[in-house]
């Protein structure tokens, strides 16, 4: 039960709104208005936002990171004065990955904890449970960090937006790299699912790039299931693949799942060239995995050189990069004990994003003036290597990747320029001609 | 009155239940919020789980390890039969729930009644693991690994202004009484006496003319027939069907609630249920005060969880029900002996149920 504004209190706002009104028109000055409450979880001195995030569980190596760096980057953001005067209150409750999880803590999180805007809800299976209620509750889904097609829809889920470049765009890129390297190789998959949208989204990309190039394709992907006892049969889907006699491994798989593939195919003696999306590929989370022995025993990380994957932020050891500076000093004194790793670079990148929206959404913001910030702002600047796609008939982030490789030392290099890119079957691949940008001196989003 | 009450059962279990449906009614549509009311719905849903649960092994001897697979048939009767005609009463989805799972519940019971103690354990625990395999098979009717969504119900036109949290708790409250309510007269009744006399023992059940076979096929539909109803419950509260709502872990959740409850008491099956939901409410909120390193503090509310229960199981081996009883037991004793009245001969200990 909401407690009710008595009359007294009636009167008393109306009071203190009209002086405030005067007191505005004396100095002639629209923008010296007074901090509100202006939504649910919006005080005239916070924000409180909330996620859902795969903490424990199977999607936990590596992704567990991503939402306490986006804290740390808020809490920088807090320190140096927060937003219109308003410190990012960022909950994030733990669902591991689990679907039926994800609909309870989000119901937490929105009916309890009342949080203005989720932020960064993580993964595909996951926030598909819960994007309709979301929606219907018109609570802004701001840059769900999942890159499956469907956040792009604008009349069933207006107030969801995606933000790294989705599993089709990603796709379609490594397809054509593929038909370009590859061509005589046989091409096969291993995926999450069946029936997951992250392993069905990222295979039709591929598909459209390879498709009429007369490759040869084995039709019949490997999936698996991320749970424990999906972790066990990782084994027999990769000896199904050899026994097929695939030449290259396409993967859309996270990390935990990306590391038994690459292991098992090793155990089997059999070295196909992997593919594999940016969510499963990164190198220190793959390395940690490896050779922390959470795989049974300690493996070496040299497994994974060679893997070619793409990226949409600037790679992790371009020391040169204004962003990588930035990022890499906010974590050093916000998130010591965080690795430096490919999560902690996306979590930063994604909070500037979210900074980005709250400024643009006014001095008090409301649920609808930021998702309309969203659509409107046309931001030219962002972490990313290619600009935003949002407008009002598009919720996409990023629409671009760049081809990388891990070396043998477990960095990456990139391989060629960036590409950007829809994901229409037939949409044509071009290169991005663009020039990056730089993030502001105090490394906070200004007007 | 007062004679028909103290003879009829029925009548003394109705007038118990119509004044908690009242208290409950009047709770959960001014006194709870939305959240509150989002928590007892699930409170609600295992409860009616655990009820079942406990009619069948606290009261007819039974394990089941598989009572999570029979809440996913309930569960997923109702998401399949919404997805294809979306305009069916929510009625009728509790009605064919029931009706799928206690059928499942005969089939199982049937197999069942052949196999005892570790063996039946086995048995369930082998629906438990392979049932949720199932969908992913046949993924154009069950939506496979992501599931089926459907709407939580909207409240009637005359109740506007009640939030849909409000209304499903309404829904859930009212099915766990009819539950628990028909579940309290049947551990009453004949059916109910052979239900123990077969956990007792079966060869004197047998003498005494009782059908063991029949009787377990029995407990274990009825045990079924509740799974289903909290199956379909939790449908509608989840709003999503898919196989990561039923791991095994529901199962065993189920048994600890019973278990850590009072085994064979229906009331221990909702504190159980509450303590199952409220619990990890608590630890979360304790864990994230302590300040520890995100990689600690993401494991320690399973950790306290899983601690609370080995200690609640070690001081109340009876459950919290029966820790409450010889708690009561206690306390009146000593009252009887500071008034003088002596010392009594010993409370006869409470069955061990």
């Amino acid at each position: 039960m909401r407690p009710e504004i008595t009359r007294s209190r009636t009167w008393a706002v109306a009071a203190v709104g009209g002086a405030a009104v005067l007191l505005s028109a004396a100095c002639g000055s629209a923008s010296s208005t007074a901090n509100t409450a202006s939504a649910p979880g919006v005080t005239a001195t916070t924000v409180t936002i909330g996620s859902t995030q795969p903490l424990t569980g199977p999607a936990a190596p590596g992704y567990s990171e991503i939402a306490p760096a986006s804290n740390a980057y808020f809490k920088y953001v807090n320190a140096h004065g927060g937003v219109n005067g308003r410190k990012i209150a960022y909950t994030y409750l733990d669902d591991q990955y689990n679907p039926t999880s994800t609909t309870t803590q989000t119901r937490k999180l929105v009916l309890q904890t009342q949080v203005f805007a989720m932020f960064q809800a993580l993964g595909t299976p996951t926030h598909l449970s819960v994007v309709s209620y979301l929606n219907s509750e018109h609570v802004p889904d701001l840059f769900v960090a999942s890159g499956c097609n469907c956040w792009n829809n604008t009349s069933q889920y207006p107030d969801t937006f995606g933000w790294q470049p989705n599993y089709t765009i990603e796709g379609k890129i490594l397809g054509q790299y593929i038909v370009q390297n590859f061509a005589t190789k046989k091409i096969g998959f291993f995926l999450q699912g069946p029936n997951d949208e992250f392993g069905t989204d990222g295979f039709m990309g591929v598909n459209d790039s390879l498709q009429g190039k007369g490759l040869s394709v084995d039709s019949t992907p490997a999936y698996y299931t991320p749970t424990a006892a999906g972790a066990m049969a990782v084994g027999a889907a990769i000896a199904g693949l050899q026994a097929q006699g695939v030449q290259v491994i396409v993967s859309f798989s996270v990390p935990l799942f990306t590391a038994i593939a690459e292991a098992s195919a090793a155990g089997l003696n059999y070295h196909p060239q992997f593919v594999v999306s940016n969510v499963g590929s990164d190198p220190p989370t793959l390395s940690t995995i490896l050779t922390g022995g959470s795989l049974g025993k300690a493996l070496p990380a040299a497994l994974i050189a060679g893997t070619i994957s793409d990226t949409y932020l600037p790679l992790l050891t371009d020391a040169a990069n204004p962003w990588v500076t930035l990022f890499k000093s906010i974590k050093a004194q916000y998130a010591p004990s965080l690795p430096w790793d490919g999560n902690v670079e996306y979590g930063m990148a994604e909070a500037y994003t979210f900074v980005q929206a709250l400024r643009a959404a006014g001095q008090n913001p409301t649920r609808a003036s930021i998702v309309a910030a969203v659509q409107s702002s046309h931001w030219t600047d962002g972490p990313g290597l290619t600009p935003y796609a949002y407008s009002s008939s598009d919720h996409n982030g990023f629409t671009g990747v760049q081809m990388v490789t891990v070396g043998a030392d477990g960095t990456l290099t990139t391989l060629g320029g960036v590409e950007i890119t829809d994901d229409t079957p037939t949409g044509a691949i071009t290169a991005f001609t663009g020039t990056p940008s730089t993030p502001p001196a105090n490394g906070i989003p200004s007007d | 009155m007062s004679t028909v009450l103290r003879r009829s059962t029925l009548a003394r279990h109705g007038l118990v239940f119509l004044g908690l449906a009242i208290v409950l009614l009047l709770l959960t549509s001014f006194v709870f919020d939305s959240y509150t009311n989002y928590n007892v719905t699930e409170v609600a849903i295992y409860a009616i789980a655990a009820a079942g649960l406990t009619v069948l092994t606290g009261i007819n001897g039974q394990v089941s390890l598989g009572h999570g697979a029979l809440m996913m048939i309930g569960a997923y009767t109702t998401s399949v039969l919404l997805t294809r005609y979306p305009d069916l009463p929510l009625i009728l989805m509790l009605v064919a729930s029931i009706a799928t799972t206690g059928i499942a519940g005969a089939i199982v019971g049937l197999a069942g009644a052949r196999l005892r103690g570790p063996y039946l354990a086995g048995a369930t625990l082998a629906l438990a693991v392979a049932l949720p395999q199932v969908p992913s098979h046949f993924a154009s009717v069950f939506g496979g690994n992501q599931g089926l969504t459907i709407v939580a119900p909207a409240p009637p036109a005359f109740l506007s202004n009640f939030s849909p949290e409000q209304w499903l708790a309404w829904i859930t409250l009212l099915a766990a009484l009819i539950t628990f309510f028909v579940l309290a007269n049947l551990v009453r009744s004949a059916t109910g006496q052979r239900f123990r006399m077969v956990r007792d023992n079966e060869v004197a059940a047998r003498l005494s003319g009782v059908d063991v076979a029949r009787t377990q096929v029995l407990a274990f539909v009825v045990s079924a027939a509740c799974a289903g109803l909290a199956g379909s419950l939790f449908a509608y509260w989840v709003t999503l069907t898919s196989p990561s709502g039923f791991t095994l872990n529901l199962s065993l959740s189920l048994l600890t609630a019973i278990v850590i409850g009072g085994l064979g008491s229906l009331s221990g099956a909702v504190l159980g249920s509450f303590i199952l939901v409220y619990l990890p409410v608590w630890t979360g909120g304790f864990a994230s005060s302590l300040n520890l390193s995100s990689n600690v503090a993401n494991n320690v509310p399973l950790a306290i969880y899983g601690i609370v229960l080995i200690v609640a199981i070690l001081v109340f081996p009876r459950g919290v029900a029966g820790g409450v009883a010889s708690i009561a037991r206690g306390v009146t004793r000593a009252l009887r002996a500071s008034r003088g009245t002596g010392p009594l001969p010993a409370a006869p200990e409470a069955p061990s149920q």
